[in-house]
């Protein structure tokens, strides 16, 4: 029991700094900072035993946009330029003129906002062709959720004195209740 | 001169580390197609990363291209696979989720551009009966 302390040797540390800096290096390397990015859809349930019932919706509730296999888009049978789809999207889903041949005006209760006069039953059934490109459906696809989103934003607007971005989510809720995403997907046809 | 003091140095580059690891995330599997994604401006942001699941589509890389022929493939973990795996492939990845997070199970589809429609629609339908129903086109943000 030797009352002389001993002394300890400091630890040397000098390598840390290199070992972290491999450390990090490596981190650097292996992981990715790129954010994934999307158009969100929800695809229908698949029913396996669903007949082929042919569900009747009046023409006028419907906008047929059809991109065949020329990347051409038809709009109710009227081929048309990519930038026109959204105001055309836009004027079906709102029928702001209240036009007989664009989709008819309902009343519509949305939950905890109340009644509104909209567009509850039109439909966009969007048909491809198997060798349609895929950039194009993506762009159509993009330009009707413009159309939804203006839509909505214009209608916040009006209702609540603010654009969509700044809304809270019950209004955010309020104003898809108001314009509703109805695309429907035809499977792809072969057409010779 | 005095010497310059370093003893803080670990602990600099160590805070460094720290912050790349939060930001970042493993990068999951090796790229065996290549593709770029279409543009669009109403994209949005994947929240959770741990709720995504990929499935790419595209041609072959440059250096498999020699052996797989430059058709469309679609890849699913870390190889080529066909429309039928699709399910299994779902259904693993749903396995691997926590029982809460099932429910809210994402698929992003990272699709070239140039793919046609014949396969992206297969696809869907396999994810339709896979019922794997919340799917993401991925794409990048179109600055115009």
């Amino acid at each position: 029991m030797g009352k002389s302390s001993r002394k300890v040797p400091g630890l040397n540390s000098s390598s840390t700094a290199d070992i972290s800096f491999i450390l990090l290096i490596f981190f650097l390397i292996t992981t990715s900072m790129d954010t994934d990015m999307g158009l969100t859809r929800r695809l229908p349930e698949w029913d396996p035993n669903a007949q082929e019932e042919e569900v009747k919706i009046k023409e006028r509730n419907v906008m047929t946009v059809l991109v065949n296999a020329n990347n051409e888009i038809l709009c109710r049978g009227e081929v048309i330029n990519i930038s026109e789809l959204k105001d055309r999207a836009k004027e079906f889903i709102a029928n702001p003129e209240d036009k007989a041949n664009l989709p008819a005006k309902e009343e519509y209760d949305i939950k905890g906002f109340g009644t509104v006069v909209t567009t509850v039953k039109h439909v966009i059934s969007l048909q491809t062709d198997r060798s349609t490109d895929y950039d194009i459906y993506f762009k159509v696809q993009n330009e009707l959720s413009k159309a939804y989103n203006e839509l909505r934003d214009e209608w916040c607007w009006a209702t609540f004195h603010h654009h969509l971005i700044d809304c809270t989510e019950d209004q955010v809720t309020y104003a898809k209740g108001m314009y509703p995403s109805k695309i429907s997907e035809a499977e792809p046809k072969q057409y010779n | 001169m005095p010497e310059l003091n370093t003893s803080s140095l670990p602990d600099l580059i160590f805070s460094f580390l720290f912050f790349i690891m939060m930001v970042t995330s493993m990068r999951e599997v090796e790229l065996k197609v290549q593709f770029t994604v279409p543009q669009g401006s109403e994209i949005e942001k994947l929240e959770k990363k741990s709720l995504v699941s990929h499935i790419y589509i595209g041609s072959p890389t440059r250096e498999l291209r020699g052996q797989y022929g430059p058709g469309t493939r679609i890849q699913l973990n870390d190889k080529y696979a066909e429309v039928d795996a699709i399910h299994e492939y779902v259904a693993q990845e749903r396995e691997s989720m926590p029982e809460r997070d099932k429910p809210f199970m994402k698929i992003s589809l990272k699709i070239d551009q140039k793919t046609q429609m014949g396969i992206v629609t297969d696809v869907k339908q396999a994810l339709r009966k896979a019922y794997a129903l919340n799917i993401v086109y991925s794409a990048s943000y179109d600055r115009r």
